[in-house]
């Protein structure tokens, strides 16, 4: 697993408020740092407002108040978002989709051809490069949206509850992929999620938050091996993990 | 194999039925042939008259199919400008429904006035007709971009350009097809009508101008003639569009997809 191609970035998120035009506060003045190199997933009830603190770091809505800074990664570090949904783009073959931010940032089409392939071979997804997004299942297409995330290879991941539509099995095994990809390229990944499990075996460390305004009610660093294989979701450890999570889940919907 | 046999003998058998009804009464209550002719006679007087009716419709098959092309371009330019702001859109697009609402009959002499008689006259008219449904559902097409691959373009720093060729156009596609398709037939219509004002001109008479002059000699059965001409043109421009929208969306948009 040494084969790490970037370090990821840290991300510093200094007093982070965002209140709607609407009147609605979504993000309550929020202080957090993430190490670069981390997988950090946010935990909370739905519509607490974890996916719009994602939306804030990605620069997709701006903060009423305070900054997002970055700890690495250049003048302008790179950045992937995926969303709940595929959002392929449907006239467009599987390989050009996948090949969409490289295209946007200018690279040549064999260049992005290849890289597009590579990104389709990492989640396993090489065979499928020449057809079109509505010939596949609904996981094959949140695969795509994991390969046109990753063709850039960038350093901060952000996820916003990926897999949340997707069948258990599919959800698992997309699980399974994201991390080994994170071992093997070791970006700083930000993972949204409101199912526990799935936090407690992709993460290396969780911030639980409350109901909208989030606030940060608990940041826990789960304590469980690096290699993780399906086999750990029924030890002690892990439903441990996940316990505890819970508790404090709870704890934050009541307070 | 049976449904799709149907499909095409289905309305085959009903137009026969029909035609051989119309002969029967026209033959049976004796009706007289300037009034209703019968198919046999309209058969005969098309046949007679095949090559004046020919000529006819290029004629005004050119006509529409340039007015139906600025209709396209056009539509979609006022469109594409019209969706680069609100304000713009708030500003203008209440004008582009008056294109919609003005009789072509009353202002179609202004356009003999200002572009001469003839085609350019004529097909500003089908222009006119016909553009309205191509700048409204175009419009509904670049509005209704996936908000999500819009954040994505914004993400990956995608030029202004970048975001309409890659994103606004081709998600606008099954939208502005279907403005095409209705604009086709107004396209003819906008034809013929510009044809009764403004077709009076040098060279081959359009399908208009031979329904008008069939008319003035009581010859009902040249004038059906000519408006089936007509609506064969129509329904040629139609499968044409039809067929662009197959190949352009056949491989993703629902509505191509296993009819």
């Amino acid at each position: 697993m040494q084969e790490t191609t970037r370090a990821g970035i840290g991300v510093i998120v200094r007093g982070v408020r965002r209140v709607f035009p609407t009147g609605v506060e979504a993000v309550a003045r929020l202080d957090l740092t993430v190490e670069a190199g981390s997988f950090v997933a946010f935990v909370g009830p739905s519509g607490c407002g974890k996916s719009t603190l994602l939306r804030l770091i990605a620069d997709l809505d701006r903060p009423t108040e305070g900054s997002i800074a970055f700890e690495g990664g250049g003048a302008r570090p790179s950045i992937a978002f995926v969303f709940q949904d595929p959002h392929l783009m449907p006239w467009r073959r599987v390989l050009e989709n996948a090949a969409l931010p490289l295209e946007l940032a200018g690279v040549g089409e064999r260049e992005r051809t290849e890289r597009a392939l590579v990104a389709l071979a990492e989640v396993g997804l090489a065979d499928a490069a020449a057809r079109f997004p509505r010939e596949l299942s609904g996981g094959m297409r949140m695969r795509v949206s994991l390969a046109r995330a990753l063709v850039t290879e960038p350093d901060l991941l952000l996820l916003d509850e990926p897999f949340a539509a997707l069948d258990e099995l599919t959800r698992r095994r997309l699980d399974d992929q994201l991390r080994a990809l994170w071992l093997k390229r070791g970006m700083t990944v930000l993972f949204v999620t409101h199912t526990l499990s799935e936090a407690a075996y992709l993460a290396e460390r969780a911030i639980v938050f409350s109901k909208r305004p989030a606030r940060i009610v608990a940041d826990r660093t789960i304590t469980l091996p690096r290699e993780r294989a399906a086999s750990i979701r029924s030890t002690a450890e892990f439903l441990a993990e996940e316990h505890a999570l819970y508790e404090v889940l709870v704890q934050g919907e009541g307070g | 194999m049976r449904p799709s046999v149907e499909r095409v003998t289905a309305p085959l058998g009903a137009l026969v039925l029909f035609l051989a009804i119309w002969e029967g009464l026209t033959r049976a209550l004796d009706v007289p042939l300037y009034l209703v002719p019968p198919p046999s006679a309209v058969l005969s007087a098309g046949w007679a008259e095949a090559s004046t009716l020919l000529v006819g419709a290029l004629t005004t098959g050119r006509a529409a199919l340039v007015g139906f092309a600025l209709s396209a371009v056009l539509g979609v330019l006022a469109a594409i400008v019209l969706a680069s702001s609100r304000l713009l859109e708030r500003a203008l697009y209440p004008y582009t429904v008056f294109l919609q609402t003005v009789p072509i009959v009353a202002i179609a002499p202004l356009l003999v006035l200002w572009f001469g008689p003839g085609l350019r006259a004529v097909a500003v008219s089908a222009f006119i007709v016909s553009v309205f449904p191509v700048i409204a559902n175009a419009l509904a097409g670049l509005r209704s971009v996936d908000p999500a691959l819009r954040d994505l373009f914004r993400l990956y720093g995608a030029s202004r350009t970048a975001t309409l060729w890659k994103l606004e156009l081709p998600s606008a596609v099954p939208e502005i097809v279907t403005g095409l398709r209705v604009a086709s037939g107004l396209a003819v219509i906008g034809t013929i009508v510009g044809e009764f004002v403004a077709g009076f001109a040098e060279g081959a008479p359009g399908l208009g101008i031979l329904v008008l002059s069939s008319y003035r000699q009581l010859r009902t059965d040249v004038l059906f003639a000519a408006v089936l001409a007509a609506a064969g043109l129509g329904l040629s421009l139609f499968a044409a569009v039809n067929l662009l929208g197959t190949i352009l969306l056949r491989r993703w948009h629902a509505s191509e997809l296993q009819r």
